[in-house]
């Protein structure tokens, strides 16, 4: 275990980050797909605050449904026909067959059409794209995940990742920073994810009213909270940019290895296939290559972070 | 490939027969510029004697043709219980396009190399592909093209039919079988070697005839190297973030999607349109922040996805050195003033470059 720095581990060459495959030109259908959205009903819809709602999706069509499969991290596009299209992250379980769960913030003509829906309203999602967090590779390894703000939507599917494959994966913390406590989100999933997941979970906020009695800080401060042991973490950081910076310079300062830390990045995508270039960054598609990339990667990017 | 001769008036009466059967399009003079000079665009073209054969340089490039300015991906047509029909259709009517320049060619290759590879191949673009058939010409080049930098003066792949200036003759190069069939109706030859010397010639005198150089090797490293640079800044505060380089640029293929619903509100079509990452709001996420916040943060990234970036991913520069963009820029910023400074701001310090080493 301790040289296992300087071992190089072998790459799984089939692994999406190596090797796009390329669909059959000639097989119609196949292209056709990446335009056609799926039809959803909103089954439900949870007010998370009140900037944040989660809503939960239902396939109609039983074989499309069977068709959506998913890996932790990966987004989709959100379609309402006459208003267009936003990349939403996907925070249900990747077990969840039946239901597929957003958590949506209201922050533009998409959003807030989506607002304004009812439980049984019907849209439609493209997907899923992108890369996601390597979870078998993290099996047999302590979990870091820090979170801030909206950040811990995306990593809500890794967090039922981890619950269904509770027995592989060694210590787990989460660290969740907001704000205010107003803004956390899946507050009522916290005393599930503490004893059942058994997850070291610990939440912060900046500022806060005086009745408020947990931490208060940045979410940089959680780290004296714990104590990770850099060789078997792996860390997964999601929020707003700035928190990326001091995270990953925090986590590479502890010796946790740049290809171990993964990131998942936000950018505004139009297509969700990398043509269209607005997500780029650099020579990079953070919709094809992306939204998950290692810390590596991300470091090497210009205004990537 | 197979290579044949034909004479002037013989290919101008074949060029006549194609555009009287097909949709064509080929360059035509649209207009004159502030100096008297022509102004030519890609039109549609209903004879040979419509085409403007002896053309200097388009100031639009070919892409338009195949990937529209503004294009509807799908149509959105909404039923009384709430539920929608989408179609999407990407159909297109076989065209020919004439008179291409080889950095058009080239340009048109790099935007096969994109659209057609990866995950996701473009269907829209797979369709108007498919269905064109492309006529090359070669020329000499203008005092401010720079593709033989980018080595784009020349191409051997992407066409039906190229077609090189041998005096009284042109000297072709068939590229497709379906040109091949057409060509038989005419009287071509098998070129002697005096037609060949002839070529030679031709081609040498078109390598010579570069006056604008611009040095992109090394360019990626030296792009990377060059991040903070204040010449960006400098170039930056000229732009006014109009977007006009990308839409006359031959291979900036971005776009933005936008839904828009139908007057009767009884449908939406989604449409996609092109862009550029010089507008302000390229780079805005929601909730406001944007990434790229100033004119010389867009402008360098511009430079970048051309000389550094697409470098990295298909191993060579998006560029094809046909300075459309330097043409038609409102403030006068061309890739050659800006790469050189770039360069120069370096090559020139006195104080980090060594003085180079003698020649042996």
């Amino acid at each position: 275990m301790h040289n296992m720095r300087f071992t190089i581990p072998p790459q799984d060459l089939n692994r999406e980050h190596f090797t796009r495959e390329r669909p059959d030109f000639n097989h119609k259908s196949a292209l056709m797909e990446t335009d056609r959205g799926y039809k959803c009903c909103i089954t439900n819809i949870v007010e998370l605050t009140d900037q944040e709602k989660l809503f939960q999706l239902r396939i109609t069509d039983p074989m499309e449904r069977g068709r959506f499969r998913f890996q932790p991290g990966q987004f989709l596009m959100l379609e309402i026909p006459g208003y267009g299209e936003a990349p939403i992250s996907i925070s249900s379980a990747t077990s969840n067959h039946e239901f597929i769960e957003l958590c949506v913030r209201k922050a533009g003509h998409v959003t807030s059409a989506l607002f304004n829906a009812r439980q049984g309203a019907r849209v439609a999602v493209r997907g899923p794209f992108g890369s996601s967090f390597p979870m078998s590779e993290m099996a047999g390894h302590d979990i870091l995940l820090v979170a801030g703000g909206l950040g811990l939507a995306p990593l809500r599917a890794p967090l039922f990742w981890i619950n269904d494959h509770r027995d592989q994966y060694g210590n787990v913390h989460l660290l969740y920073g907001t704000k205010e406590p107003s803004q956390m989100l899946f507050t009522y999933q916290f005393e599930e994810w503490k004893t059942v997941s058994h997850i070291d979970l610990h939440t912060i906020v900046e500022q806060a009213p005086p009745e408020w009695s947990g931490n208060r800080g940045m979410i940089t401060d959680l780290f004296n909270n714990i104590s990770i042991d850099p060789v078997r973490t792996y860390a997964i950081v999601c929020g707003p940019p700035v928190m990326f910076k001091f995270v990953c310079q925090y986590l590479d300062k502890q010796g946790i290895p740049m290809n171990r830390m993964f990131v998942s990045l936000e950018r505004r995508m139009h297509c969700g296939m990398g043509k269209c270039c607005r997500c780029m960054v650099g020579s990079t598609f953070t919709c094809v290559d992306g939204p998950v990339f290692d810390y590596w990667s991300v470091m090497n990017l210009k205004e990537a972070i | 490939m197979i290579y044949k001769v034909i004479a002037k008036d013989n290919f101008r009466k074949f060029i006549d027969v194609l555009v009287r059967e097909n949709l064509s399009y080929g360059p035509r003079q649209v207009d004159t510029d502030a100096h008297g000079e022509p102004v030519y665009q890609y039109k549609e073209v209903s004879s040979a004697d419509e085409i403007a054969f002896d053309y200097t340089r388009t100031a639009s490039s070919a892409k338009h043709l195949l990937m529209p300015f503004r294009e509807e991906m799908s149509h959105f047509s909404f039923r009384d219980d709430g539920d929608w029909d989408q179609d999407i259709i990407y159909n297109a009517e076989p065209r020919v396009l004439i008179g291409l320049r080889p950095c058009d060619i080239s340009a048109i290759n790099i935007l096969d190399d994109v659209l057609l590879n990866g995950k996701f191949p473009s269907p829209y673009y797979l369709a108007r592909r498919k269905n064109t058939f492309i006529i090359g010409m070669d020329h000499l080049p203008l005092p401010d093209c720079f593709c033989k930098s980018l080595n784009h003066h020349t191409v051997s792949t992407g066409f039906n039919l190229f077609c090189s200036d041998i005096g009284d003759s042109y000297y072709l190069s068939v590229n497709s079988s379906k040109a091949y069939s057409y060509l038989q109706e005419f009287s071509i030859t098998d070129p002697t070697d005096e037609d060949n010397c002839k070529l030679i010639e031709r081609r040498k005198l078109i390598k010579h005839s570069f006056q604008t150089e611009v040095e992109v090797t090394g360019l990626p490293s030296f792009l990377d190297i060059e991040f903070d640079s204040p010449i960006w800044q400098k170039w930056g505060d000229r732009c006014l973030n109009c977007g006009t380089c990308a839409m006359v640029c031959p291979t900036c293929y971005c776009y933005d999607v936008k839904e828009e619903p139908d007057l009767d509100l009884r449908g939406a079509s989604r449409q996609k349109q092109l862009y550029s990452c010089n507008i302000v709001d390229f780079a805005r996420v929601a909730g406001g922040h944007n990434f790229r916040p100033g004119n010389g943060d867009r402008l360098k990234y511009r430079y970048y996805h051309h000389y550094r970036g697409f470098a990295e991913n298909a191993n060579q520069q998006i560029c094809v050195g046909c300075n459309r963009c330097g043409t038609a820029c409102l403030s006068d910023i061309n890739p050659k003033d800006v790469i050189n400074d770039l360069r120069m701001e370096k090559e020139s310090c006195i104080t980090c470059v060594l003085p180079s080493p003698p020649r042996t």
